[in-house]
């Protein structure tokens, strides 16, 4: 029996601290507001440490059941928390990262308006994240899910004043939106099918059915990984997420690269039993990630925003994810996701650190020879960059590795997946290089000596400035205060040291990462049988099914995607430090597909025209006009003006004239009479 | 013996002239004597019924002569209020015509 570990705290504390600093923000005195806001955060990432301290000792998965939240007939939503290996990584990421950000904040948003505010805001989105990783069943999950949402939407509206910032909120919203529509659905079915919503009712009644194939099940899984792709911004409905750039930086570090937007990559581990009884839902997930990791990474190479390369990488780094998932890997796309909270977070916040250096300037063409002006800063973002491009020993290049090597040994189709997986390794390797000469090396430009790529036409909402988000006044370039440096350097040796947890053996690691997860998100054997009549079949995927790997394998594919990552540093080398006068001439020269690229394919464009056009025509001269205005609003008015002219009527016998009230009631009592004498019938003289 | 149709002709007769007063004539207390006419026109009939219901039973019934005492007590009672009224309508309009005391007309 497991000791009673009080799971509910871990999100309740953050709301604690949303309810004050939200309602009495505003009175409260700064230095007050800050102490609530990182002891909300703080506690909850000293509980998981305490747990993690015990967490050998507990029989798992640990359920603590606190309610009944629905019931109605035999199905039943409650209250429950659960603890296992995968929720425990998910907490110390959301934990840990989640207290440093908050630190980082307190330096960065020192000087702005609704400081309090910033900090209800991101207390509240650490308690549905919370929530979301604690909860065991799916409708809970489902709360989390809509409040870090509605959370994410708060902060990117954070310069609520700002129309760019507000629209990009309500697009993140509403594409949001689409993804919970088909979780939704998902729940729905999965009521049908098992009368519950219960994590453990649902897998053990999977696991009780071998026979369960595909069929229902691949359903289920297809709408949860719509719900996937729009928290976790990848194709379909990953265009939310460059826009929620919008927010301020520590929000685009917290929700927008390290916690939020893995919740998709998180929920597809956990439901993984679904997952793998449908190989055509893995294949989906495996698709679209890498589909998206590629694409996103293209995107990113000719952003100019510094933030929104970093958006467009963490899209890509999700598609990753996926792609681990995918290929029933779910250890390693878990592993990336750590590795990534870590790396991605330190970018954005060193990213954030440049900006506060710069006064606002987001803008990369007007960056440049910072390196010896805010060295710590460079330093620490070198870390996250050499991490993120995958050189060895950074814990990127580990965890991108394990993801890359498991796709190879997938069975079907797993070398396209490889081999798109290691260009866009080499692709992200290139546009982080270029973020980071760009940055730090050669001389500082000016916005007005552009650097040459500006003569393209730039999509106008790719070069917003923040220019609320700092001071107006150009500061001379300074280093950031220490609390914000102090979760740089943290966060940057854990991006250097974090790949040792899961080395892999066929680099004399023992993938320790791994190991541990495997009891959480290990795939549920078939029957003999049925693995035979899968096999017959040519069901692809089959967990368990794929070629074992070899230690010689392991190391020439590292070796491959270490040279592929070099080779991107090489042409970023080439590109934008020895030969800066290059980029321009092969824009020039291959100006359809730069165009192409610059413009980001014009998806916002073709969604804008294929699907906002429409709907909104719907909606504002169908639905708004016709019925409305004509169905519903002329009904109503015709009611009542009909009921008014009836009443004008009647209104005339009340003439306040009491003879004429005593004439009707003689009247109509002699009517009455005439009627009880003769009864009801016109044929009077018949009597 | 007195057949009742005569009574109750009588009754009619009365209370059309109570009506027919009521509707024509403007001077409030006219219109309230009037008034007067049709109980005891109905008071009329209700005796008149009294008397034959006994002769039909062969037994004293009093049931119609009770309820004449009962509307004589309303009538009385509400003289003591409708007078009371007029004094004090006179004296806010100095008039007793109903013609002109419409006010509560929408």
């Amino acid at each position: 029996m497991n000791p009673d570990l009080h799971l509910w705290l871990i999100p309740l504390v953050p709301f604690a601290g949303f309810l004050v600093n939200g309602l009495l923000g505003r009175k409260l005195p700064k230095a007050v507001v800050t102490t609530i806001a990182l002891i909300a955060s703080l506690i909850p990432a000293v509980q998981v440490a305490g747990i993690v301290t015990k967490f050998s000792s507990l029989s798992l998965p640990h359920v603590e059941h606190l309610g009944t939240w629905i019931a109605a007939g035999s199905f039943h939503a409650d209250f429950t928390f659960q603890l296992d290996q995968l929720t425990l990584v998910m907490l110390c990421v959301v934990t840990g990262v989640g207290f440093l950000i908050h630190v980082y904040s307190v330096g960065y948003m020192a000087e702005e308006e609704g400081y309090w505010r910033f900090f209800a805001y991101m207390n509240l989105f650490l308690f549905f994240m919370l929530t979301l990783v604690l909860a065991e069943n799916f409708l809970l999950m489902f709360v989390g899910w809509e409040g870090v949402g509605l959370a994410s939407y708060l902060l990117i509206g954070f310069y609520f004043t700002r129309d760019s910032a507000a629209n990009a909120g309500k697009k993140a919203f509403i594409v949001n939106r689409i993804g919970d529509f088909g979780f939704l659905i998902a729940m729905f079915l999965l009521i049908a099918h098992f009368g519950s919503l219960s994590f453990g009712d649902v897998f053990s009644q999977i696991g009780a059915h071998p026979e369960w194939q595909s069929g229902f099940l691949t359903a289920i899984a297809l709408f949860l990984v719509l719900g996937a792709t729009g928290k976790s911004a990848q194709i379909p409905l990953y265009v939310w997420l460059p826009d929620a750039m919008e927010g301020p930086t520590p929000v685009s570090a917290l929700i927008h690269a390290a916690t939020m937007v893995t919740a998709g990559v998180y929920m597809i581990a956990r439901t993984h039993v679904i997952f793998d009884r449908s190989p055509l839902a893995l294949a989906v997930v495996a698709t679209i990630g890498v589909a998206t990791a590629f694409f996103a990474a293209t995107i990113g190479i000719l952003q100019t925003d510094i933030k929104r390369v970093l958006a467009y990488s963490t899209i890509s780094q999700l598609g990753y994810m996926f792609l681990g998932c995918g290929v029933a890997a779910y250890s390693a796309g878990i592993f990336h996701l750590v590795t990534h909270a870590f790396f991605k977070a330190l970018l954005f916040l060193a990213a954030g650190s440049v900006i506060h250096a710069l006064s606002g300037e987001q803008d990369m063409r007007a960056m440049g020879g910072l390196r010896k002006k805010i060295p710590i800063t460079f330093w620490t973002m070198t870390a996250a960059v050499l991490a993120i491009s995958g050189v060895p020993p950074f814990a990127g290049f580990v965890s991108k590795d394990e993801i890359l090597y498991q796709a190879f040994l997938s069975p079907n189709g797993g070398k396209i997946f490889w081999a798109v997986g290691l260009l866009t390794a080499g692709l992200t390797s290139f546009y982080m290089f270029r973020l980071w000469y760009m940055t730090f090396f050669g001389e500082r430009r000016t916005p007005e000596a552009a650097h040459p790529e500006d003569l393209a036409p730039v999509h106008a909402r790719s070069d917003t400035k923040l220019t609320l988000e700092a001071e107006p006044h150009a500061h001379p370039v300074h280093e950031s205060p220490w609390i914000m440096l102090a979760p740089l350097v943290i966060l940057a040796i854990l991006s250097v040291i974090g790949g040792f947890m899961g080395w892999p053996e066929g680099l004399g690691g023992g993938n320790w990462f791994s190991h541990f997860l495997e009891p959480a998100v290990k795939t549920v054997h078939m029957s003999y049988e049925q693995a035979t009549v899968a096999l017959a079949t040519g069901g692809p995927n089959m967990p368990n099914a794929s070629p074992a790997g070899n230690k010689q394998l392991e190391l020439t594919l590292a070796a491959v995607s270490t040279l592929v990552a070099f080779l991107g540093w090489l042409f970023a080398h080439i590109l934008y430090y020895a030969k800066p006068t290059l980029p321009a001439r092969l824009a020039d020269n291959l100006r359809p597909v730069y165009a192409l690229v610059k413009n980001k394919y014009w998806v916002d464009e073709i969604y804008g025209a294929l699907i906002v056009t429409p709907v909104l025509f719907i909606a504002r001269w169908v639905l708004g006009v016709l019925v409305d205005r004509v169905v519903i609003d002329g009904g109503t008015l015709t009611a009542g003006y009909s009921a008014q002219g009836l009443g004008a009527l009647v209104a005339r016998i009340q003439s306040g004239n009491i003879r004429s009230y005593a004439g009707w009631l003689a009247l109509f009592a002699a009517v009455l009479l005439a009627i009880s004498y003769f009864g009801w019938t016109t044929h009077f003289y018949l009597r | 013996m007195v057949p009742i149709a005569y009574y109750l002709v009588l009754s009619a007769v009365l209370f059309s002239i109570g009506v027919a007063a009521f509707l024509i004539k403007r001077n409030i207390i006219t219109v309230f004597m009037s008034i007067e006419l049709m109980l005891n026109a109905v008071n009329l009939a209700f005796i008149a019924f009294s008397r034959q219901w006994s002769q039909i039973t062969g037994h004293l019934q009093v049931n119609g002569q009770i309820f004449v005492f009962f509307v004589m007590v309303v009538a009385a009672a509400e003289a003591a209020v409708g007078l009371a009224i007029i004094i004090a309508v006179f004296r806010a309009r100095n008039t007793l015509n109903v013609d002109s005391i419409d006010l509560m007309k929408l």
